[in-house]
């Protein structure tokens, strides 16, 4: 190729700058078509924190409110509930919550702001189902004589305690999630913002 | 090239004409080396044509071809463009990249066009490459027609309603027609729906389909030039013509200047004027779609109305058959002769270069008549109006018409042997 | 040099075939007053302040979140406090609680979304803004109407005059031109809190309001803008330096 051979240095330089240039250009257009990927205003607006108040709520009972389009979890536990997370912690996977499934100040044993009250995301880390709960003890609960009571997803059987902890040798790789949340009152909890950014 | 990449590259040649594609399109591909500024238009309409097609599959992702009043009393279709000017991230600007590159398309194609008239492109070998353009042009008015109903504004709404009409004037059959186009009794969500699905799968498919088939064409016969001579009759020892030049890479790099400098223009429309002055993004069309209520004044989008004034010209009855068919047939005709310029000129040269007064003089008052008639067309009708398009419509048939006739008439210069270059 | 003469003759011809056109379109338009808008965030808070107080009762703005506002300088708190009346929530869209076919009954058409108003008002006569600017300044009494206010550049408005405590009460001297067509001229008959000059301002504010909330990135649109042109010029000046080194290689 003649003009390969010929190639003089004025050339070589303009194109390695044009293509350079070139190669800025097409990465800046790109940028507006992947920022239109990302969740809209609408989408943020509905994904805003959720206030909820769980004055209501009865020892052993659960509610369940909706943020970001995702269930959250807020269950009430009693001190025999609080007692069985002893139990289960040679059973799950990860007892400690050393993996950041939950903002620092619920990485402790009953994974919450205040021990009573569990906040959790209902969304099984495996592939996304919610578990169902299952609170009831023992065989009435159709989960072996020695269930202490938790979660089972009923898409492929991980079972979670009752601090959403995920049990040894289960599909689900990681504990449930816990949002970052606060207790703006002594009964009112805001789930999604926890005042850290 | 190391051997490993030569290996990889002839297993692919071996299974696909690869390395001959690419010599026969660009790095062997031999066009005349003086190509002047109008032939930019052509890579720059393929170049338009990728910008439509990708802000086309974003915009999709946000837009709702609804025509239901949602909770505040808005069409959700309506409703759905301002979300993503407002709401979706980068939203703002695909969409104004999409609007503006309609005109933009638009601008292009006529100019292209323009070339082809100017440089007698249509000629002989050429005759289905012009063909094949035509059709272009007309599917790219179909989908710019379509895509123009989708924000489901005034203008839209009664832009459509009136073309969607103009179907009805076909004897017999119009009627029903023109109900099966819009699917109801009156523009409607059916309506929008089916054009939705219209400008987003269907119509862009036969465009790409034909884009390939004109750009096939033309590399079998090759590219004419300003001066209209086939280079292709005066070849070197290796068979290459001696006036022709690799389209890779001088002509990819003269492109490359083409697309900056047309970027520019473009970019500044985008960003500092995207209404166009209310010319392409109208100023009703901010008014959501009401049924109730006709715009005091309604135009079609500016590329349209050199032809949507041929279509108001007719006045007249004849035949016994209203003027509005007439009017019809007239708008129908106008765009359909394009593709017969192959056969109407008898002109002994190709390029406007070598032909006499006769065509030069003919060709200005054609462009001058499909100026002004463009013009009329966004204007209301008067009855002077109304004459003035008249006139320029007769004028505009002539051009072609009386072709055969003033095209042998002329008296030409002799082509020359080879291009001038420089 | 031929192709040049032939596009001067071309561009003549255009212009003087076109300058009767052009003559032509430009009758029966309104006067409009140029509107000062502004994109001072002082100037959009104000118009933001007089928009929710007066327009969004009846009006919605149903593509913009309250929380856009923080791009005029406000903060959430800011917004919360000052221009949220009812329960919403900071990221809730400005619409409104009237129904829409009440807004028939009462006013003979339901009242407009105002989000792209600005932008649809416009025309050969000016400005969405400047239409705006003049029609919020020119009710003036009229006892024949329902409301008892009219319009000048919007004859039989359904839209009483909501600022008419701010601007008082404008009666109309309808006179005829020589041409047929008819004049009128506004005069204060009852003054209101308001100066002229003051009304004038606060108008002034609430239409730049209404054009920043037609298109809010506008302002960011041109800064992006900008840069742009200044790469692609820089592009086009290697690109056809490129070009030109290539081809010098052509004879």
């Amino acid at each position: 190729m003649s003009v390969d051979q010929k190639m003089d240095s004025s050339r070589r330089t303009l194109l390695l700058a044009t293509s350079a240039a070139g190669g800025v250009a097409a990465v800046a257009t790109a940028v507006p078509f992947v920022a239109s990927l990302t969740p809209s205003e609408r989408a943020k607006a509905a994904g805003a924190p959720v206030e909820v108040d769980v004055g209501k709520l009865a020892p052993g009972e659960m509610m369940t409110v909706e943020w970001r389009g995702k269930p959250v979890w807020i269950l009430r536990r009693t001190p025999e509930m609080l007692a069985s997370l002893d139990k289960t912690d040679a059973n799950v996977t990860d007892p400690a919550s050393d993996e950041p499934q939950q903002p620092d100040y619920a990485k402790n044993k009953h994974r919450s702001i205040k021990p009573e009250y569990l906040v959790t995301v209902g969304i099984c880390t495996h592939l996304g189902c919610s578990p169902s709960e299952k609170f009831k003890v023992g065989a009435e609960s159709g989960m072996g004589a020695d269930w202490p009571g938790g979660f089972l997803c009923p898409c492929h059987g991980s079972i979670f305690d009752l601090a959403g902890r995920v049990y040894k040798s289960m599909p689900a790789p990681t504990n449930l999630e816990i949002p970052p949340h606060q207790y703006l009152a002594d009964t009112t909890i805001l789930v999604g913002d926890d005042g850290k950014a | 090239m190391t051997t490993k990449s030569q290996a990889v590259l002839n297993w692919i040649d071996e299974r696909f004409p690869l390395t001959s594609s690419i010599k026969g399109h660009l790095t062997e591909y031999y066009a005349p080396k003086n190509f002047n500024f109008w032939y930019f238009f052509g890579s720059l309409a393929l170049l338009v044509l990728v910008i439509q097609i990708l802000t086309g599959i974003f915009l999709v992702m946000h837009y709702k071809p609804d025509a239901s009043l949602n909770a505040a009393g808005v069409p959700v279709a309506f409703a759905s463009v301002e979300y993503i000017m407002r709401e979706v991230p980068g939203g703002w600007l695909i969409r104004y990249l999409h609007s503006t590159g309609a005109s933009a398309f638009f601008i292009v194609v006529y100019l292209h066009m323009f070339r082809g008239l100017l440089y007698g492109s249509y000629r002989k070998p050429r005759e289905l490459i012009w063909i094949f353009g035509t059709l272009i042009f007309l599917v790219l008015m179909a989908e710019a027609f379509m895509g123009y109903l989708l924000p489901w504004g005034q203008m839209s709404f009664w832009g459509a309603q009136v073309i969607v009409n103009l179907f009805s004037a076909i004897p017999v059959i119009g009627p029903d027609l023109s109900l099966v186009i819009r699917g109801d009794f009156v523009v409607s969500d059916a309506t929008l729906n089916r054009f939705f699905s219209f400008h987003v799968i269907a119509v862009p498919l036969v465009l790409i389909g034909l884009v390939a088939a004109h750009i096939i064409a033309l590399h079998e016969v090759g590219s004419n030039n300003p001066d209209g001579v086939e280079i292709k009759k005066k070849k070197d020892a290796n068979g290459i013509p001696l006036d022709g030049i690799p389209f890779h890479p001088y002509y990819t790099v003269k492109d490359i200047v083409g697309v900056v400098a047309f970027l520019f223009f473009f970019s500044a429309v985008v960003f500092f004027a995207p209404e166009g002055g209310g010319y392409f993004l109208e100023f009703n069309n901010f008014i959501p779609a009401d049924p109730l209520k006709t715009p005091p004044h309604i135009a079609p989008v500016w590329y349209f109305t050199p032809f949507y004034s041929i279509l108001r010209a007719v006045t007249y009855p004849l035949f016994g058959l209203d003027a509005k068919f007439w009017g019809v047939v007239a708008m129908g005709a106008s765009v359909v002769i394009i593709a017969f310029l192959p056969w109407l000129d008898r002109s002994p040269v190709k390029s406007v270069r070598y032909k006499g007064p006769i065509f030069k003089i003919a060709l200005v008052i054609f462009v001058i008549c499909f100026f002004i008639l463009g013009y009329l067309g966004v204007l209301p009708p008067t009855p002077g109006r109304t004459l003035v398009s008249q006139i320029c419509s007769v004028l505009y048939f002539a051009f072609f018409l009386l072709m055969p006739w003033y095209s042998k008439l002329d008296k030409c210069k002799a082509e020359p042997e080879r291009v001038n270059f420089k | 040099m031929k192709m040049r003469v032939i596009n001067l003759i071309k561009r003549a011809a255009a212009v003087l075939l076109f300058a009767p056109a052009v003559a032509l379109a430009a009758g029966a338009s309104v006067h409009l007053d140029k509107a000062p808008v502004s994109t001072d965030p002082a100037a959009l808070q104000h118009g933001a302040k007089l928009f929710v107080n007066y327009c969004l009762n009846c009006h919605g703005a149903s593509y913009v979140r309250y929380n856009q506002l923080q791009n005029i300088g406000l903060s959430e708190q800011m917004i919360r406090d000052n221009l949220m009346f009812t329960g919403e929530k900071v990221g809730d869209l400005m619409k409104i609680s009237m129904a829409r076919d009440d807004g028939k009954v009462w006013f003979g058409a339901a009242p407009p979304d105002l989000s792209v108003i600005a932008r649809s008002r416009a025309s050969g006569d000016g400005s969405g803004a400047d239409w705006l600017y003049t029609y919020l300044r020119q009710f003036y009494r009229d006892p024949a109407r329902p409301t008892g206010w009219n319009n000048v550049i919007f004859e039989n408005v359904g839209m009483p005059h909501v600022l008419w405590e701010l601007q008082g009460e404008q009666v109309a001297k309808v006179t005829e031109n020589a041409d047929g067509s008819k004049h009128v001229e506004l005069s204060l008959a009852k003054p209101g809190k308001m100066s002229a000059e003051e009304y004038d301002k606060s108008i002034a504010d609430l239409v730049s309001f209404l054009v920043w909330m037609g298109e809010p990135v506008a302002e960011k649109r041109k800064t992006i803008g900008t840069f742009v042109l200044i790469f692609l010029a820089g592009l086009f000046v290697l690109s056809y330096a490129l070009k030109k080194n290539y081809w010098k290689d052509i004879h």
